[in-house]
């Protein structure tokens, strides 16, 4: 295997607290190394580049049946921009809802290693193993969702956390998922009857359990069984003025769970697209609205176990998608476009409306602002991951841009005053024109490569050049002695990386991709003490209600998981 | 004592049952029985038995007498027909299992093809209508689980697909459905009086192509609107109770067919009967589903969603994809003269597409992969028999409500015959080699 050393960058490795000097890089057999490890190397030249190591995507949308849902009812999303295949590289398709392949090179593109898909239906898992299978170049893995599984409900009715996490590990393992998702807990179950539960308290029909009950009991597990990643919530009222109340009520049931793990996770409690659930007011209209980021943030700034990405909204027509059935049907009488559901037996629901974040309203611009607002509050960016939700809040292909707000004040004002037609209002209902910080690239290589590690469990694989750690590393063409006048470069440069080498392999040079990689497909396997009732209930269950038999649930086989990455828990102690 | 194999898949329609038992002769070599299938799901696994079974590929001669060669000589035929052609059409891929559509797409990137699948001329009216309206649905179990009013529109389940009723829609015993049957209203909405009409509370018998107009007659009566005398041959009267059903249910389900997707009106009727499950969804549960019709149509679509963004209907002759149904749909390529070579696997166009079609595939340079002998084979040039996917190989495909099983090995096949991916792969290295060569 060909050994680098990346020569002359200024490397931003907030792990090793290297901010910005220039440090050489060196990666022996796959592996990071010191610089000294290396005998005769292939020498990369970065000077005046930025070094960091590959990002970490927390949570996006880009595989499974809710993207395939938005890729083949939206041929609208690939009008203009398919490109062909050159090469190595297939052809390419898709905007919001990119092709694998697409997905694929545009993570490279942007630096990435690894991805983790944010909602898996379980009784979906082959295909969203397909999909992973055909995606090349990243590592990637896959939480299923638990929030409305009709097993959880039970167990958690009666608060039986160890038959909870039996069951979760059963299920992790059939489905060769990576850990906790939570999506609208309850409410996706009630709108199997057209309901929903709009705050943490609301009963579930029949089931007779509440969201606080299945969000507490959901964490109790993950922390019995010691997972590397925590559960990972999108709570009740998503995109709800006034929401943020519930949302604190969701943050703090976490109060008194500590991490239990052997991967170095510090959080019990991971709010993804935080932006969504941050708002005020009674209405979307500009005199009710109000932004409540700084609230949330606050309370999130005063513990110390609950992380949280951001789902910046980047203003252009995306595709949503999401395992919250109900808001999905509420989305689509918004704006009254088309609107795919999918209900799944004894399991979860998911919604699809294509949606426009027009900067001439006043709502989407709040959004934009809300979701900035929350990258810009928090005081330990280990804890704050920047993500669009992708493709809820915007397309995976702009990361970079929502890297730039961030990073420039000048960027954000521009916005405020030349693009969106209500930035006066926005200022005055939106924290966004009191804020003049500007996330520094130390930060941005915590927000977007070592905390989400760090979060995902994998800190002893991906975020950081600490030697030892696995050979991910990207350049970018950014010189941040130089580069600073303008908040244009930031966004091409992190979407155009000079280099990207992953698992020791050179994936881009001089920013064209070159390898397709080694990719792997992550997964847990937690060993949990034999339950009889447990197993009793699944068999039950399978018998009775799934349409499917027990014995062709699993995900096995090599076209599914070509190429695993297994991480073992022991839980039986 | 006969060997059982439990779990079985069934490799005909979408309705994909999977727990078919097959009872194998003690060397485990031949199929004996077929168990809890349907009448066609059991013929298929059979006739894999047949003793006259065609083993190797045949190539049509000048006199039109058949010639075995090896699978070698087929690809090199096939490789060389595909890359020689400026728009080859690869048509079929419905009966086969995922990877061999993901190989089949990686073939026709490479030598620019316009691929399609049975969907065209099938559900692919409802495909478009979805990219119209979306599509409220909901996977099979959730309608055995929870489901009180169920309708079948210009379907005939009790024959097209035999246990979508017993498995699924109307007799299970779900969990909030526990007593079967009798907590379901079923409704069927048929011009003809078919044997599932026989076994509906209500049979609406409409007058033939009027399907638009009744699905927008039921728009206007949830809404509580006025509306004339008959529509479509039905009296207000019913017309107003039929949305009452539907409204006054928990959960209603639609399911419809080739009724609606290919009489007049085509993606027009799917459009407004989705509107139909939309409004519902305003006064209670419902969701709708599409009556899928070979076991992996809804597969195709799904392998070329993710790796081309479309599910049928693809031009990838500009080296990116292209999706415009009606110029890139395969009988109007056919027909209007603009594809000069024709592949075909998974399916028979020789007996589903029109006469117009099929005589032109006639004349074209064609090869057929196929385990059966159909009239698409005895119109080819070529002639590939392979492994029978669900039988012979495993490999995934997808329900009509796109929930992904993996099908199942239950006898090896005849000794030297490929599979569909074994084939494909062959070709798809010769193809390599060709341009590679150019």
């Amino acid at each position: 295997m060909t050994d680098y050393l990346i020569k002359n960058g200024f490397v931003y490795d907030p792990i090793l607290g290297i901010n910005g000097d220039k440090v050489d890089v060196a990666i022996k057999d796959g592996k990071m190394a010191d610089a000294g490890d290396v005998t005769n190397p292939t020498i990369i030249d970065a000077t005046g580049m930025t070094v960091m190591a590959a990002g970490v995507d927390v949570h996006a949308h880009v595989a499974g049946p809710k993207v395939n849902t938005g890729r083949n009812f939206r041929p609208e999303d690939k009008l203009f921009n398919g490109t062909a295949g050159s090469g190595i590289k297939r052809m390419e398709g898709g905007f919001s809802v990119p092709t694998v392949f697409r997905t694929a090179y545009l993570y490279a593109r942007m630096g990435f290693g690894f991805s983790m898909e944010a909602a898996m239906p379980p009784l979906y898992a082959r295909h969203t193993h397909e999909e992973i299978r055909d995606t090349p170049i990243i590592d990637q893995g896959a939480l299923p969702v638990f929030g409305n599984n009709w097993f959880v409900l039970e167990y958690l009715k009666e608060n039986e956390i160890e038959n909870t996490a039996a069951y979760i590990a059963w299920l992790l393992n059939q489905t060769k998922g990576y850990g906790i998702k939570c999506v609208n807990p309850g409410g996706t179950e009630s709108w199997g009857w057209g309901l929903n539960c709009e705050t943490v308290d609301d009963v579930v029909p029949y089931f007779d359990v509440t969201p606080r009950q299945i969000v507490s009991g959901l964490i109790e597990a993950n922390e019995y069984l010691g997972l590397p990643h925590c559960m990972h919530v999108h709570g009740n009222g998503l995109g709800e003025p006034g929401n943020y109340e519930i949302t604190l009520d969701t943050l703090k049931i976490a109060e008194g769970f500590k991490p239990q793990n052997d991967f170095g996770r510090d959080v019990v409690l991971h709010n993804t697209h935080l932006q969504f659930h941050c708002y005020g007011g009674e209405s979307y209209s500009s005199k009710f609205f109000e932004s409540k980021s700084k609230e949330v943030v606050d309370y999130i700034n005063s513990v110390d176990n609950i992380s949280y990405d951001l789902g910046v909204v980047t203003l252009d027509e995306t595709t949503t998608m999401t395992a919250d059935g109900p808001f999905e049907h509420h989305l689509s009488h918004m704006n009254n476009l088309k609107w795919a559901n999918t209900d799944v037996e004894l399991e979860t629901g998911s919604g699809v409306v294509p949606f426009i974040y027009n900067p001439k309203t006043f709502i989407a611009g709040a959004q934009w602002a809300v979701g900035l607002e929350c990258g810009l509050f928090i005081k330990d960016p280990m804890r704050a991951y920047i993500t669009t939700d992708a493709p809820n809040a915007g397309p995976l292909c702009r990361y970079p841009r929502v890297y730039k707000w961030l990073m420039s004040a000048k960027a954000r004002d521009d916005m405020l005053d030349n693009t969106l037609k209500y930035g006066d209002r926005i200022r005055e209902r939106c924290y966004i024109g009191e804020l003049d910080r500007e996330i520094s690239l130390y930060e941005l290589a915590m927000m977007t490569r070592a905390g989400p590690a760090k979060t995902l469990g994998l800190g002893h694989m991906f975020g950081s050049l600490k030697p030892g750690l696995e050979g991910d590393v990207a350049v970018y063409p950014y010189n941040p002695e130089t580069d600073t006048d303008d908040p244009e470069k930031i966004e091409y440069a992190f979407g155009n990386a000079a280099y990207l080498i992953k698992g020791g392999k050179l994936i881009v040079k001089e920013g064209e991709i070159v390898d397709m990689g080694n990719k792997r497909t992550f997964w847990v396997n937690a060993t949990v003490n034999d339950n009889p009732m447990v197993e009793r209930d699944i068999s039950e269950k399978f018998r009775r209600y799934y349409t499917v038999t027990q014995n062709n649930y699993a995900v096995e086989g090599h076209h599914y998981v070509p190429n695993p990455y297994v991480i073992e828990v022991d839980a039986t102690k | 004592m006969a060997k059982i194999v439990t779990d079985v898949v069934c490799p005909f329609c979408g309705t994909l049952c999977d727990d078919l038992e097959v009872a194998l002769s003690d060397d485990g070599e031949e199929i004996l029985e077929v168990y809890n299938a349907c009448a066609i799901g059991a013929a298929k696994f059979l006739h894999s038995q047949a003793k006259d079974r065609l083993t190797r590929p045949r190539m049509k001669q000048e006199d039109g007498s058949w010639k075995e060669v090896t699978y070698d000589e087929a690809a090199d035929y096939t490789a060389n027909l595909l890359v020689d052609a400026k728009k080859p059409l690869m048509y079929g891929w419905s009966s086969t299992n995922c990877t061999a559509q993901s190989t089949g797409s990686e073939i026709g990137e490479e030598v620019g093809a316009c691929m399609d699948n049975t969907a065209t001329v099938c559900h692919g009216s409802t495909l478009i209508a979805v990219q119209d309206v979306g599509v409220p649905s909901a996977t099979l179990g959730e309608i055995a689980n929870r489901a009180d009013r169920v309708v079948f529109w210009g379907c005939n389940p009790a024959h097209a697909h035999p246990r979508h009723m017993s498995r699924y829609s109307i007799y299970p015993r779900g969990f909030f459905t526990g007593k079967g049957s009798k907590s379901r209203k079923m409704i069927v909405v048929d011009p003809r009086n078919t044997d599932t009409a026989k076994m509906a509370d209500v049979h609406v018998q409409l007058e033939q192509g009027r399907d638009y107009e009744l699905l927008s007659a039921i728009r206007v009566a949830i809404r509580g609107e006025k509306l004339p005398d008959v529509v479509a041959g039905i009296p207000k009267e019913q017309i107003y109770e039929i949305a009452d059903t539907l409204k006054s249910g928990r959960f209603t389900a639609i399911f419809f067919g080739m009724g609606v997707t290919h009489s007049l009106g085509k993606n027009h009727n799917i459009d407004i009967a989705i509107m139909v499950t939309r409004d519902l969804n305003d006064y209670t549960k419902a969701a709708i589903v599409a009556m899928r019709g070979h076991y992996n149509v809804t597969g195709s679509g799904q392998v070329w969603g993710w790796e081309f963004g479309f599910p049928f209907c693809l031009d990838l002759t500009r080296g990116f994809a292209r999706y415009n149904p009606g110029d890139s749909s395969s009988n109007d390529l056919l027909i209007r003269d603009e594809v000069d070579a024709v592949f075909v696997l998974g399916s028979d166009p020789g007996a589903h597409f029109p006469v117009g079609s099929v005589k032109k595939i006639a004349k074209l340079p064609s090869v057929c992969i196929d385990p059966h002998i159909t009239p698409t084979s005895a119109v080819s040039k070529l002639h590939v028999p392979v492994a029978f996917v669900g039988v012979e190989v495993g490999g995934c495909a997808y329900r009509m409500d796109n929930v992904p099983i993996e099908t199942r090995k239950v006898v090896e096949p005849p000794e030297g015959m490929l599979t569909d991916d074994e084939f494909l792969q062959l070709v798809l290295t010769r193809v390599r080699e060709l341009k590679g060569a150019a």
